[in-house]
């Protein structure tokens, strides 16, 4: 592959096993740039980008205005407590006062699944990226867990992942399984049954059939927050009952299996999904999921706007 | 006036007829159907009729009865009014159509019902029948004046849109219908249970889409259909669309209770895979289902299980599906594509055309407790006549109804409604 041809990354079911690896190799190039001591190139200088964040989110709207001010390009930011949106604007009209501005690329996240490929089909010259929507997708989450992945033992094919939590309500865990598996790794999932949406069979992720039989065999344990507000909605009866059936503390992990890589996309509750010794021990990798958080979206952008993978060994 | 309508295949299911008549009309009345040969029979020579209808090829049936639509008049005109609704119909070869209340206000009032009776009296197409609802406000916290909706004209009761969900209100509501001898039509949905924008299963996990389960409809049909077998009216359940439904409605059946079901075009046509790409023109409740029920839903209308179609037309402009998949509206209009997607069913071999006009025409009438549709000497002047063959390609910009929001645009059918008689008067 010597060019990337995709216009909006919305999804993991849209990019090709060729694309993902394209996109990560090109992500390792630019990561040095994060470790010069001065952190910025001008690649992108005289790029518009619209950071669009509908939902509340901290690290993944940091990571996007990092990534794209190390690229040199300009950042505007809309949110929804900001936005006309609370005025009552459809989002329709907000996209087509977005367009008008001309913007290149528009980084979004929004509470509705399905609400950037909306956006993508409305907008005539500007890239969307992803940045979470709804229960459905996270892809520059994936990507960054891939490279992450990868980074720690070579390689993704043939790896067994396992995800531990509210897979029910996790666009990470969606695109997780989708990616993952279309990069021939075995991805298996564990959760109160309420928490293992129907179906998820069919998206190539195994049922365990027990916390112990997700955890023995995997080489990467990815466990997910649990939001306190599905208690509200019978999901789960407490914390307490959930961390003690599938919390995970290190003595408890290291019963089960010795050499996994833990994994979570952050933030932690910790106590409930993941004790503190588990989250800050020598075989857990969160804080490099960050670090690399920043080196796929600088990536992305790069691509996006037209970038080749070598042109950047300068 | 007198009209001759020559030389096409009648069918009518009811006389088992199936074979080149023509058909004298005269007035409001049907006054002679004769094989072309029995000129001499003739009421009146084709030289003295005021319209002669060349029928050749094409087929006459019964006057279609939609017995499920949303006209959005009164309050939401900007959708759908009676009188773009009647022309959507008589486009769509209906001679009759029961609209739903949840109008803006809901349809509890004897004077709303007749004032909807009168405007579409006025359009002199297709009749409107209303249903009136079950609760005032469909708030299902007390019961309509069910006697005097149906002295203002009302043809049934229900609150659809909203499931009655409160189980003494229903029992009620159907003890005090016998009392009129009235019918109940249910919309059976737990609201709990159905708290999701589209169908629960692979395609709903796939795409991050809160999932609503069969369940949250069959566990309602299945209340239901024990109310009947408690109070002993006359049940209809709309909108059938799982494969668990058309199974309680069969045992039902063969119970011998007086239930009657109903499923809409799209439910024997698509599957949740419609919803793949966020299309919010397949969104509708209940939803889109699995290949299972799309098939179950095919079987129960060959084997009459399920006794009729009816579109549950909803209108809804750009402004309520336009927008992100979660926030759009429910509903797609079906008046103007039922026949032809009903035609599918045929020229798959599904249904024959007699079984097809049953479903379309006579078993809709019969539930509705309408006129008998027929085509002999004095029945009333009532009949669609279409072409079974003709190829056509839909295109939503050209439709009669004043909403778009239609999966099937730029669809490609076999089959298309020539002309549709009311009362002896062409409409098209």
């Amino acid at each position: 592959m010597d060019h990337f041809h995709q216009k909006h990354i919305l999804d993991m079911a849209s990019l090709s096993k060729q694309e993902i690896d394209y996109i990560i190799n090109t992500a390792i190039t630019l990561k040095d740039i994060s470790n010069r001591p001065i952190k910025k190139v001008p690649t992108l200088r005289g790029k518009s980008i619209v950071h669009f964040f509908h939902e509340p989110s901290t690290r993944t709207r940091t990571s996007f205005e990092i990534a794209a001010k190390r690229m040199s390009a300009d950042t505007f930011s809309i949110s929804a407590s900001t936005s006309s949106m609370t005025k009552g604007e459809t989002l329709l009209d907000t996209v087509n006062t977005l367009q008008a501005m001309n913007p290149d690329i528009i980084v979004m996240r929004h509470s509705a699944s399905g609400a950037p490929h909306f956006v993508s089909r409305k907008l005539l010259n500007a890239s969307v990226i992803n940045a979470g929507d709804g229960m459905h997708a996270h892809p520059t989450q994936c990507l960054l867990d891939m490279m992450t992945v990868r980074e720690a033992l070579g390689k993704i094919k043939d790896l067994k992942l396992s995800i531990i939590g509210d897979i029910f309500h996790s666009r990470v865990a969606r695109s997780n399984i989708i990616g993952f598996t279309k990069m021939g790794a075995k991805v298996t999932v564990a959760a109160p049954c309420t928490m293992i949406p129907n179906g998820v069979d069919k998206l190539g992720a195994q049922v365990a059939k027990s916390l112990e039989d997700a955890v023995s065999n995997a080489d990467i344990i990815m466990a997910l927050r649990i939001q306190k507000e599905r208690q509200s909605n019978f999901f789960f009866p407490s914390e307490r009952e959930y961390a003690s059936f599938y919390g995970l503390s290190y003595e408890r992990l290291k019963s089960m299996n010795k050499n996994a890589y833990i994994m979570h996309p952050g933030p932690i509750n910790r106590g409930v999904e993941l004790s503190s010794d588990v989250a800050d021990c020598p075989e857990s990798l969160i804080m490099k999921q960050v670090t690399n958080g920043v080196a796929i979206r600088m990536a992305l952008l790069y691509l996006l706007m037209g970038g080749t993978r070598n042109a950047h060994s300068n | 006036m007198r009209i001759l309508i020559e030389n096409g295949t009648v069918v009518d299911p009811k006389q088992s007829l199936e074979d080149t008549r023509n058909v004298y009309i005269d007035g409001k009345k049907i006054i002679a159907v004769l094989p072309p040969s029995e000129l001499s029979n003739a009421p009146f020579l084709r030289d003295s009729a005021d319209h002669v209808y060349d029928a050749q090829g094409q087929i006459i049936c019964p006057g279609l009865v939609d017995i499920h639509v949303h006209f959005r008049e009164p309050g939401q005109e900007y959708k759908e009014t009676i009188e773009s609704g009647c022309k959507a119909a008589e486009f769509g070869g209906f001679t009759d159509v029961c609209c739903m209340p949840n109008t803006t206000p809901v349809n509890d009032q004897p004077e709303i019902t007749q004032s909807i009776i009168q405007k579409a009296q006025s359009f002199k197409g297709t009749r409107v029948h209303p249903v009136a609802a079950i609760s005032p406000g469909s708030k299902g916290q007390g019961l309509t004046e069910m006697g005097l909706l149906l002295k203002a004209g009302a043809c049934a009761f229900s609150d659809d849109g909203q499931p009655v969900s409160n189980p003494q209100l229903m029992r009620r509501a159907m003890e005090y219908a016998r009392s009129f001898d009235a019918l109940i039509v249910s919309h059976c949905e737990d609201l709990k249970l159905a708290e999701g924008v589209m169908n629960e299963g692979t395609i709903s996990t796939r795409m991050g889409l809160a999932g609503i389960p069969n369940a949250a409809e069959s566990v309602m049909v299945m209340r239901d259909i024990a109310l009947c077998e408690l109070t002993g009216a006359h049940l209809h359940i709309a909108h059938v669309s799982t494969a668990q439904s058309v199974e309680a409605i069969r045992i039902a059946k063969d119970k011998g209770l007086p239930v009657t079901a109903e499923t809409a075009p799209h439910y024997f046509t698509l599957t949740d895979a419609a919803v793949l790409e966020y299309d919010t023109h397949a969104k509708m409740n209940p939803p889109l289902r699995t290949e299972t029920d799309r098939a179950a839903i095919r079987q129960a209308l060959a084997e009459g299980v399920i006794d009729a179609i009816a579109t549950d037309h909803a209108p809804h402009s750009d402004l309520e599906k336009i927008v992100p998949f979660d926030q759009a509206a429910n509903g797609i209009i079906g008046l103007e594509t039922s026949l032809a997607l009903g035609l599918r069913l045929v020229h798959e071999n599904v249904l024959t055309l007699s079984q097809l006009i049953e479903r379309m025409s006579i078993n809709p009438a019969k539930i509705m407790k309408m006129p008998e549709k027929g085509i002999a000497s004095g029945y009333p002047a009532d009949l669609t006549i279409f072409d079974l063959s003709v190829k056509h390609t839909l295109s939503a910009q050209l439709l009669a109804s004043k909403s778009r929001n239609t999966p099937f645009d730029g669809w490609t059918f076999r089959g298309k409604v020539m002309q549709t008689i009311v009362d002896g008067r062409l409409c098209l």
